[in-house]
């Protein structure tokens, strides 16, 4: 070390103006701006955000877009291929496959965010249950999740549908029963890593209650491995809805999901393939989709997962 | 690790005996008798069929008597064809399912570690680009999609394969790429990711510090160790390669158990549905049960943690 002599000239008082670099300048950044800043960097998954916003729009818009509905049979038009008409052609009963088409990508859209939505209401609040008060409690429920988990849910789920006649609400819940596991032991993992935490405990200490804990300190802080794991769930649960819909099991006619319009086209597909395609594209596109703005997202909100 | 196997089995077991009776009250729970629809059958004879199954006991006796066959392991007999017991419609199909589905694992593993490694040793070039995006598509066409379009463009147009049937080796070929089309996808994700891991750690570096030569680093070193979460995966797989089956035998017309479980739930034949609900689960169970054991032997750092209790 170099001597160094301090003198009291160095040390000047800083004038008022200068107080000013305690100041910050720069706008802050929540860590939901910043997910949303690393997200948008993210061309692949940018784009697909707006594809699934443009399938969902157009899931909504487009029976206003042509003069035809999705269940009117027409037996005078049946089978056409895509014309000036109908743009998707027509079916074996001559219902127009442009407006069953998108009505499909409607439903089994709304199959896929019921089924999330379910999972994340049950599963927040029972993992956060297992996860706030740990000890006996976690203990039952966990055996009870590890049983239910390994039960094969494609089966269980069958099952149900089989006793309950299929309908929207029936898949859904029959998705749901299992479906919520997964989303309860991540909620869990997320509850005891933070339920430690000074800020949770400052927070008890000026008396808030259990629910206010719960609700306003460990599930925002929680949020991102959950919304990763919601939009991963959505996929999942359209690829069981079309699942079930080739065993029969899906929505009944006249409605129709993409896979109960998949599984029609299947029987005419070697002499009408064009009754395939549009379903099947676009359920192929809006789970690629998914899939790609789940990992995108999985990236933007917790970048030390990326690789 | 003994104690750890005996503890999984038993999980198994309860699993097992929840989903018995979760598949026999919901059974039950469906309105009218299962001999209501049948056409022409007089009440007299409704009464006999219904003393035959058992169906005039009260449920709890009905339960007792269920599960007692289970033990035994007599499944029942179906419901809608007559003398045929479920155990017979088990052997007649099991036999092309198993083929189809063990190939499927082959070819996936294969293919799938494949291309996860030329992925990760070609890291932000274009085979890795490439790879993951065969792998992002493979995860997202549903597989009854990519079973129809095979068969349409293979079978249809370019005439290569029979469209339909299992009668000689080529007929193999659309059915197993169809069924391994997901697992592959997942399993390359998965080698590649845990080999990109695995390759920027200390003792890679070792190795190469050491001069040993590329390819002993690669095969010895790196990739035994990145195989492991692909083992993992096999539970899931055994899963997907099911429902798959389900799927693609009923498109390429292949009488495996698959089609049989498409059948009996389309005839609502609900002794049939029971008993092969519960041969999956058990198949399924065993898969898990194999993966817990070889992750056990393979990795010798969970064998320390769970061979505490005993050994």
């Amino acid at each position: 070390m170099s001597e160094q002599t301090l003198k009291p000239e160095q040390f000047a008082k800083l004038k008022k103006s200068e107080h000013a670099g305690e100041l910050v300048v720069r706008e802050s950044i929540s860590a939901w701006k910043d997910a949303w800043i690393r997200l948008k960097e993210n061309k692949l998954a940018m784009l697909s955000l707006v594809v699934l916003l443009v399938i969902t729009l157009l899931a909504i818009t487009a029976q206003y877009m042509t003069p035809y509905d999705y269940k009117t049979n027409d037996l005078a038009n049946t089978n056409l291929p895509p014309n000036s008409e109908h743009w998707f052609g027509t079916d074996s009963l001559g219902r127009d496959m442009f407006q069953r088409t998108w009505m499909g990508a409607g439903i089994s859209l709304q199959v896929g965010l019921y089924a999330a939505l379910v999972d994340l209401a049950l599963g927040v609040i029972i993992g956060g249950i297992m996860g706030y008060y740990g000890g006996r409690v976690d203990e039952v429920l966990n055996r009870f999740c590890e049983v239910m988990y390994s039960i094969p849910s494609m089966l269980l789920v069958i099952l149900l549908i089989v006793v309950m006649e299929p309908s929207m609400f029936t898949i859904v819940l029959a998705l749901s029963i299992t479906g919520w596991i997964n989303m309860a032991w991540i909620v869990r993992g997320q509850v005891m890593q933070l339920k430690n935490q000074e800020y949770v405990l400052a927070a008890r200490t000026i008396g808030a209650s259990t629910s206010r804990i719960m609700f306003k300190h460990l599930i925002p802080n929680a949020m991102g491995p959950i919304i990763v794991t919601l939009t991963m769930t959505v996929p999942s649960a359209i690829f069981a809805e079309a699942f079930l819909s080739f065993l029969g099991l899906g929505v009944q006619s006249p409605a129709a999901s993409l896979g109960t319009l998949i599984n029609d086209a299947l029987k005419a597909m070697t002499v009408y393939p064009w009754r395939m395609l549009f379903p099947a594209v676009l359920i192929s596109l809006t789970m690629l989709c998914f899939n790609i703005f789940g990992d995108g997202l999985r990236d933007a909100l917790d970048p030390k997962m990326k690789k | 690790m003994v104690r750890y196997v005996i503890e999984k089995i038993l999980y198994m077991l309860l699993s097992l005996f929840v989903l018995a009776s979760a598949t026999f009250f919901l059974m039950k729970a469906i309105p009218g008798n299962p001999f209501q629809s049948e056409k022409n059958i007089p009440p007299a004879i409704q009464q006999m069929l219904m003393e035959k199954y058992g169906f005039d006991k009260p449920v709890w006796e009905q339960y007792v008597h269920y599960i007692g066959n289970l033990l035994k392991l007599d499944f029942g007999t179906s419901m809608k064809q007559q003398y045929v017991t479920v155990e017979t419609v088990i052997k007649s199909g099991f036999a092309y399912s198993v083929q189809l589905g063990l190939l499927a694992m082959i070819v996936s593993v294969a293919a799938g570690v494949l291309l996860g490694l030329i992925a990760a040793l070609n890291h932000r070039k274009f085979l890795d680009g490439f790879t993951i995006f065969i792998a992002v598509l493979g995860v997202s066409i549903p597989n009854f999609v990519i079973a129809s379009a095979l068969q349409y463009f293979f079978g249809v147009q370019l005439r290569w394969f029979n469209v339909t049937g299992l009668n000689g080796p080529l007929d193999y070929v659309l059915p197993v790429i169809a069924l391994s089309f997901l697992p592959t996808a997942f399993i390359a994700r998965l080698t590649r990711s845990s080999m990109l891991e695995v390759l920027s750690a200390d003792y890679i570096k070792t190795a190469r510090a050491k001069g040993l030569s590329g390819r002993v680093i690669l095969v010895k070193h790196a990739l035994r160790n990145a195989i492991m979460p692909v083992v993992t995966y096999v539970g899931p797989m055994t899963a997907n390669i099911i429902t798959g089956s389900v799927i693609v035998e009923q498109i390429f017309g292949i009488g495996g158990l698959g089609k049989d479980f498409v059948n009996s739930i389309t005839n609502r034949d609900y002794t049939l549905i029971m008993g092969l609900t519960l041969f999956y689960a058990v198949i399924l169970m065993l898969a898990r049960l194999i993966t817990d054991i070889a992750y056990g032997f393979i990795d010798p750092r969970i064998k320390l943690i769970r061979g505490r209790g005993g050994a």
